[in-house]
């Protein structure tokens, strides 16, 4: 079985000229199919820019990508968006404040080319447990996890087998916090899906995925399995102090 | 131990189309020379408790108490010009997000300038020293180029930095810090509070930390308020915290994910509605 992602050698430019910047250095990471993937580091470390790569949202890389086994080339197709969607940080941010659920949804199922939008668009909704009552509703009218949860109905519409997640959870409450990793474990084991996660939280990486990258200055420095994180089994430096700073937050 | 502050049945409201919505609702507390963090979800009251200290709740909010005093004078009774003299010198308060708290067409160098230069009476070369000194306190590494910069050019973490520079550099007395960390990195989190921490030991200055985030608390603060729909559900001293007896303290620190412990599901919290009636906790020292 080939892996859902594979990254080989990549690197990520941001500018042009004299403020070229390379924000990933040299990136090498794969994913199996169904595994979860976390991506920790400082930020500016450039997790998030893999995920952007990935996506087609950072134009200027070079390397190789590979989902499924298909090379990626700087132009996507259809087909990638139907395999791979991607979750947003800010759940204020990622919804158009002056588009309903309903027109979120439908619009996005009308460009993948979905028939039967009205059923799936409650669907969705059922399965991130919101319901219809909630289908007509704007933004402005959901809390954050109820937002959060919207955006994420919004990247299952396509019934993707990849889902990006860029630190879902970092702008909710512990408690929402709660319930949204609990979704997303749920989904996971219903549709099958591979997640690759950034997050900066160790203790949610750690709760989510199997393995982890742990980035610093858009390098990986290492690719660690989680059981050995959490038993102290670490080969770099910067992670120790990554795992030593946020178990003992106050300096 | 002394107290600095005392906050007496403190009520904030906002009258809306369909009545009036009481967003916190009866908190009594007083703050010594400590670290006392307010818990709690959004919504829970526990920012305009900090805003209605200073007086920074605008209308149509409306800001009632029996008092609070600040070293015994009632700040409810002040005008405005003399709470001028209050926010800054006595009182500052560290903004959730520097986004939206930092001025945008200034230079940060300007900004931290006039804060120090409007409480203390200095030329502008030792406030331009005291300054810089100030952003490396608050670890930032190139401080000068850091004063001659917007905004706009900071990253979060840093302009959080700034805005913690800009509220110590008057020296207050009390300082209260609304979610200051909530944007930074673990490591540069660590680097904050340890800042904030010697303050208040070698200052004796008095913190209010406002946050969400039960384990940073647990290890930061000496006392801990937690709150649920504008009232005060429990308090606790801080080391004690995982034995919190209030369900609602207990659903929050079961809801996190644990490093050490892994588990396949978290806790999600039920909410009784009883919390909300349940009269308010006192906090004084």
């Amino acid at each position: 079985m080939s892996d859902a992602i594979s990254i080989q050698n990549l690197n990520v430019w941001f500018g042009e000229h004299h403020d070229l910047f390379q924000a990933v250095k040299n990136a090498s990471l794969t994913v199996a199919t169904g595994a979860s993937f976390g991506l920790v580091g400082e930020s500016g470390s450039g997790k998030s820019t893999i995920l952007r790569a990935l996506t087609g949202l950072a134009p200027q890389w070079e390397g190789q990508m590979s989902i499924n086994g298909t090379d990626l080339t700087h132009k996507r197709d259809k087909q990638f968006y139907k395999t791979v969607q991607m979750v947003f940080q800010d759940p204020y941010a990622s919804l158009h404040p002056r588009q309903s659920v309903d027109q979120v949804l439908s619009e996005t199922l009308h460009l993948h080319g979905f028939k039967d939008i009205d059923n799936r668009v409650n669907k969705l909704l059922l399965d991130v447990g919101l319901g219809p009552a909630f289908r007509f509703r704007y933004p402005h009218q959901l809390s954050g996890g109820q937002r959060q949860r919207i955006a994420i109905a919004r990247a299952l519409a396509a019934e993707p087998k990849i889902l990006l997640l860029d630190e879902p959870t970092s702008a909710l409450d512990v408690s929402v916090q709660a319930e949204i990793l609990n979704l997303l474990c749920d989904l996971r084991a219903e549709h099958g899906l591979t997640y690759l996660m950034v997050s900066h939280d160790l203790a949610v990486v750690a709760h989510m995925c199997e393995r982890a990258a742990v980035m610093r200055n858009g390098e990986i420095v290492e690719i660690i399995e989680v059981a050995d994180m959490r038993a102290g089994k670490t080969t770099h430096d910067y992670t120790a102090q990554l795992l030593h700073a946020s178990a003992n937050r106050v300096a | 131990m002394t107290t600095l502050l005392d906050v007496d049945n403190l009520w904030v409201r906002f009258p809306n189309r369909t009545g009036v919505f009481d967003a916190v609702r009866g908190v009594s507390f007083s703050l010594g020379r400590e670290r006392l963090g307010i818990v709690g979800e959004s919504g829970s009251g526990k920012s305009l408790t900090g805003r209605a200290i200073l007086r920074l709740i605008r209308s149509p909010g409306i800001v009632e108490a029996g008092h609070i005093n600040l070293h015994g004078e009632n700040l409810l009774e002040k005008s405005e010009a003399q709470m001028r003299k209050v926010r800054g010198e006595k009182i500052s308060m560290v903004m959730q997000d520097p986004k939206f708290s930092l001025n945008p067409v200034m230079t940060v160098g300007d900004q931290i300038i006039e804060a120090y230069r409007l409480h203390a009476k200095a030329s502008k070369a030792e406030a331009y020293k005291k300054s810089v000194e100030m952003l490396e306190a608050v670890s930032i590494r190139d401080a000068d180029r850091v004063m001659k910069a917007y905004p706009h050019e900071m990253s979060g973490g840093m302009g959080q930095r700034i805005m913690i520079a800009m509220m110590l550099i008057p020296n207050p007395e009390i300082l209260i810090a609304d979610e200051p960390t909530s944007a930074l990195d673990v490591s540069v989190q660590g680097q904050v509070l340890s800042i904030m921490d010697k303050l208040v030991k070698e200052r004796g200055m008095g913190l209010i930390f406002i946050s969400h985030d039960l384990n940073l608390v647990s290890q930061f603060c000496d006392r801990v308020l937690i709150m649920y729909a504008g009232r005060i559900v429990e308090v606790c001293e801080a080391d004690k915290l995982h034995e919190a007896k209030h369900p609602y303290t207990q659903g929050l620190l079961g809801s996190l994910p644990r490093f050490d412990a892994p588990r396949d599901r978290l806790q999600v919290l039920t909410r009784d509605p009883a919390w909300r009636e349940a009269p308010s906790v006192e906090a004084r020292l």
